[in-house]
């Protein structure tokens, strides 16, 4: 039994179905990525674990408990955490601030947990009290995944985090993510740059048109030969 | 010597015409002007209904102070109305929540276009408008009590030897320290409480908010909260300070508006900043400079007219050009404001 | 229901209203509120281009229907000679001054570049090119206003026949919304609103202040009338022998100074009723004209391109279509239409009275008659004009009456029934945001929903 999981999974938003029955699935301390080309669904199934889509059918479970009828409000306050594509920071709020919004919920002593997010990206605390809509676009990403780190949640979800990052700043970010993962978090990303993802994948997810077309371990898809033919371009 | 007296006679004339009644309608814009900010930040909105909300808070206040000066309970100096702000601060915000419940939450909940609002923001102020009219009539009324003066015009020029009076009137005292006094709150809340936190994410990125575990309904019900204070002692004071008349709080909608875009919509800081603009704009357009120019020039270049640039009938003409320039030049006001 | 039989029930039942309106109170009653619903639809006609078409949030219109009422003022009232004799010189050079300034400001605004060197231009130019204009100005304004201030004290108009007044309201609106667009038009929507919410408060303002233009606050009264005078009808033989033939089996039953007296009543009656009915033909004949270029053009691929624009401007724009330039057009054509309307509306009242324009009155309740009838369905907005002019007239009466009713269980004396009926009236501006807020949510599309034709 999977961490978190949707199974069998159909619908779309509204129109006709995005997702045609695909299955995604993910384990503590584990970093599984889903590639596929474009309009394959990787967001739409991301979103559906996310509950922001009506699924016509299939199931999403977390800790072994169907939470296919929460909100994406509730799923957050069960231990969710979401990075959005785009507009994924409060551009009006310090830096700080945007870690404070992350610990929304909480009502603890959240010190700790900023510290170990200092921690993890320090560019941070040395711009904790610059506005987020100042930064560059590595450092906004960086403050995005640590505002959803604020929660501690069992699950992060990364919408490609490296989208319109320079390459030296994606590697950057695949490190940081490596050091999230020690931290037992199980984090699930939907990637473009499908070779670097699958690199450090645990495993990988391959979808076309709403289905699962390769499921396995990040390094067997690297070595699978249909996959690199298919979709990492030899 | 004289040279020195008639300049600083000069510049009581200032003070007096142009400086003070600047200050104390530029706090009663920035109040209003706020509420307009704040809905429109976490709304997303322009709210038609706010001139008349503010009719509304100052109504009930009224029909309070009448009661109570009627029992024979006054503050002495003070006015009575102060008094009596917190019953008609508690029925706006009634009344707020209960149109939210009633008009807005629906449309909010199906994410509906802001243009959708903002005509049923129409509906709402034709209703308010209705029932202020209905309880209190379309007239003049006046609710003033206690001391006129904070520092009398004879009092100033007996105790200064000048030839110009000062005066303070108490409402406008009371205005620019009440303004203070709010203003410093609400910034407080914003930046320090988590509540207020909350609405500025969600008037920042709503979808990020959310995902943050911010309760919509939550934050909206504040802003409804903040902005039927802010609206009910804007009225109260604008009451006090000229007179209470609905036609005359519909009218305030724009420079109200004007203020809140010439700031930066959706920027509190913004829409205090465009309050005192607009309010100094018109106060000094509109004043006869004559005297001043008077005590200024040698009497050998005595002006002839009245040096006024604009009548004051035209003061929303001040409000709409500077509007107009600021939308010609830099959309977004002064300070960045939203730009949908 | 279908539309077409929904158009057709609701036009009878208004009719019927009309008719009961008629025999019960009067039929000089029934045919003034015809009249004004007439001119209502007309607005509401504009008012819907705007906003049905093209999702123009149009929040001026009190501005543009005051434009119509005061072209009525300059074109039929007849020029005040003294006026123009004792201010012709100065009121040339003032306009000279005025068209230079603006000129100017403009060339600065297109020529030279952004930044400071072009804002102090402009606002040099502005400062001083409108002082240069009030020199000479404002004493051909005293001048003017020096002129028998009691009757005239104002230049005048140009003394042509008042009906061509329509068309040049019409004029005048759509070149105030010309700058008014151009400036507003292309930022967000609620912009526009604000905008001209503004404008329309200035104008009035300009109307109630600029004296020597057109009277301010000490209106013009007494217009002249595109249609015959009660007075002049009541001592022409025609329209009395026509009396008579139409009255003929009643008089007839009567005999000697009886005859001539109910023949003299059946007269003064006659001419104001008919009076009236010249106007309805007038009006309506005006209504059909906008209401089929309306409806041809809503039809045209012109109208098409609109809804399409109003429907996703993004993709209207990204398909070539200049959108800021076609919501210019309609913004402007709407507008004229408001200017037409409020060029009747001054014709029909035969006075001209900036005081009377009111924003509840001239503004929002031609909005809640365009919600109501049905955006973006023309027949919609006639249907609107219509119906809710009939209930804001008929509410009044009916309020005051329920009130009477409702309070009948307290003493004739009781401060609370007196306040309650004397302000019942009020409730009519209640009882309308309530219908707007209704329709908006249960019924958004209005009575006549827009028809989305779709192709087979």
């Amino acid at each position: 039994m999977s961490f978190l999981s949707g199974v069998d999974m159909i619908g779309g938003y509204g129109g006709a179905d995005i997702l045609k029955g695909c299955t995604i699935d993910v384990n503590e301390g584990e970093i599984a990525v889903i590639v596929g080309p474009n309009g394959a669904g990787k967001s739409t199934a991301m979103k559906a674990l996310l509950g922001m889509l009506d699924l016509k059918q299939g199931d999403v479970s977390f800790r072994g408990k169907d939470i296919s009828a929460l909100t994406p409000q509730d799923r957050i306050a069960e231990g969710i955490a979401f990075v959005p594509q785009t507009n994924n920071v409060f551009t009006s709020m310090t830096v700080y601030e945007n870690l404070e919004m992350g610990a929304f919920l909480r009502d603890d002593d959240f010190g700790g947990t900023i510290e170990q997010v200092y921690e993890l990206f320090p560019i941070l605390a040395d711009k904790r009290d610059q506005l987020a809509g100042e930064l560059s676009g590595g450092q906004r990403q960086q403050v995005a995944v640590a505002r959803a780190l604020m929660s501690q949640p069992a699950v992060l979800m990364l919408d490609e985090p490296t989208a319109g990052v320079s390459p030296i700043v994606m590697d950057e970010l695949f490190d940081r993510i490596l050091e999230v993962r020690e931290t037992g978090v199980a984090i699930l990303m939907v990637e473009q740059n499908a070779r670097q993802a699958l690199h450090i994948a645990d495993r990988g997810f391959v979808l076309v048109v709403g289905e699962n077309r390769h499921t396995d371990s990040g390094a067997a898809l690297l070595a699978d030969p249909e996959v690199r033919r298919s979709f990492l371009g030899g | 010597m004289e040279a020195v007296t008639d300049f600083i006679n000069a510049l009581v004339l200032v003070l007096n015409f142009v400086v003070v009644p600047g200050l104390s309608y530029g706090s009663q814009l920035a109040l209003g002007a706020l509420g307009i900010t704040l809905v429109f930040g976490i709304l997303r909105f322009a709210n038609f209904a706010h001139g008349d909300t503010m009719a509304f808070g100052t109504m009930v206040t009224i029909l309070v102070t009448w009661w109570l000066q009627s029992k024979g309970v006054n503050l002495g100096p003070l006015p009575t109305a102060l008094l009596a702000l917190p019953a008609g601060i508690l029925l706006t915000i009634l009344l707020l929540v209960v149109t939210d419940k009633t008009v807005y939450r629906y449309y909010r909940h199906r994410r509906a276009v802001p243009v959708t609002f903002m005509i049923a923001s129409m509906g709402v102020m034709f209703m308010t408008n209705g029932i202020v009219r209905f309880v209190i009539g379309p007239n003049d009324q006046r609710f003033d009590d206690g001391e006129r003066f904070i520092v009398h015009a004879r009092d100033f020029k007996d105790l200064s030897g000048l030839s110009e009076g000062l005066s303070i009137k108490v409402s406008q005292g009371l205005t620019i320290v009440i303004a203070i006094i709010l203003v410093v709150l609400l910034f407080w809340f914003l930046q320090r409480t988590r509540t207020g936190k909350a609405m500025r994410a969600y008037s920042d990125n709503e979808d990020l908010a959310l995902l943050s575990g911010v309760d919509p309904d939550r934050v909206v019900l504040v802003t409804w909260i903040i902005a039927a204070i802010l609206a009910t002692i804007a009225g109260t004071l604008y009451g006090l300070d000229k007179s209470f008349k609905p036609f005359t709080y519909l009218q305030l909608l724009l420079p109200m508006f004007a203020a809140a875009i010439v700031g930066g919509i959706g920027n509190p800081v913004g829409a205090i900043l465009g309050g005192y603009v607009i309010a100094f704009s018109e106060v000094m357009v509109t004043y006869a400079y004559k005297k001043v120019f008077i005590y200024l020039l040698p009497q050998s270049l005595e002006p002839a007219g009245l040096l006024q640039l604009l009548s004051t009938d035209y003061k929303f003409a001040v409000s709409f050009v500077i509007l107009v320039l600021v939308l010609l030049v830099r959309p977004t006001g002064i300070l960045r404001g939203k730009v949908l | 229901m279908s539309n077409a039989r929904k158009t057709l029930l609701a036009f009878a039942a208004i009719a019927v209203l009309l008719l009961i309106i008629g025999f019960a109170q009067s039929w000089n009653v029934s045919l003034g509120i015809l009249n004004l619903c007439l001119i209502s639809a007309v607005m509401a006609l504009g008012v819907n281009m705007q906003w049905g078409y093209a999702g123009l949030l149009n929040v001026g219109v009190m501005g543009f229907a005051a434009l119509g009422g005061v072209s009525a003022v300059l074109v039929s009232q007849a020029p005040v000679v003294e006026a123009w004799d004792a201010s012709w010189g100065r009121l040339l050079i003032a306009a000279i001054c005025f068209i230079a300034t603006v000129a100017a400001a403009l060339f600065c605004y297109r020529r030279l570049p952004r930044g400071r060197t072009r804002n102090l231009a402009l606002t040099f130019t502005i400062v001083a090119g409108l002082a240069l204009t009030r020199l000479f100005l404002d004493p051909a304004i005293s001048s003017i206003e020096a002129i028998e201030p009691a009757k005239t004290g104002f230049l005048g108009g140009m003394g042509l026949p008042i009906i061509l007044s329509w068309l040049f309201g019409g004029l005048i609106a759509a070149g105030i919304a010309w700058c008014i667009g151009k400036v507003a038009l292309g930022l967000r929507a609620d912009y526009l609103a604000i905008a001209t919410l503004g404008i329309s408060e200035i104008i009035i303002a300009v109307l109630k202040n600029e004296d020597w233009l057109t009277r301010g606050v000490k209106n013009v009264t007494g217009l002249s009338r595109p249609v015959p005078y009660e007075i002049d009808l009541q001592g022409s033989a025609w329209f009395i022998d026509f009396t008579r033939w139409l009255y003929g089996g009643t008089l007839a039953n009567l005999d000697g100074d009886a005859q001539q007296q109910a023949l003299k009543q059946f007269v003064i009656d006659g001419s104001s009723i008919f009076v009236k009915v010249c106007y309805t033909g007038l009006f309506a004949a005006v209504l059909l004209v906008v209401l089929l270029l309306s409806v041809r053009a809503l039809n045209s691929p012109w109208g098409r391109m609109m809804r399409a624009i109003r429907d996703n401007e993004i993709a209207a724009g990204a398909m070539g279509k200049d959108v800021t330039r076609r919501h210019l057009e309609i913004f402007v054509i709407g507008s004229a239409v408001i200017g037409i309307a409020g060029a009747m509306l001054t014709t029909l009242d035969g006075q001209f009275t900036p005081t009377s324009y009111q924003p509840l009155r001239y503004t929002f309740l031609i909005w809640v008659m365009v919600i109501v009838g049905g955006s973006g369905n023309n027949m919609g907005s006639v249907l609107g004009g219509f119906l809710i002019w009939l209930v804001w007239i008929e509410a009044e009466p009916v309020g005051v009456w329920l009130m009477q009713v409702g309070t009948g269980w307290l003493d004739e004396g009781n401060v609370v029934r007196i306040h309650l009926i004397e302000n019942a009236q009020h409730m009519r501006l209640f009882f309308m945001g309530l219908v707007l807020l209704l329709v908006l949510r249960f019924s958004p599309g209005g009575i006549l929903p827009e028809v989305v034709r779709r192709r087979k």
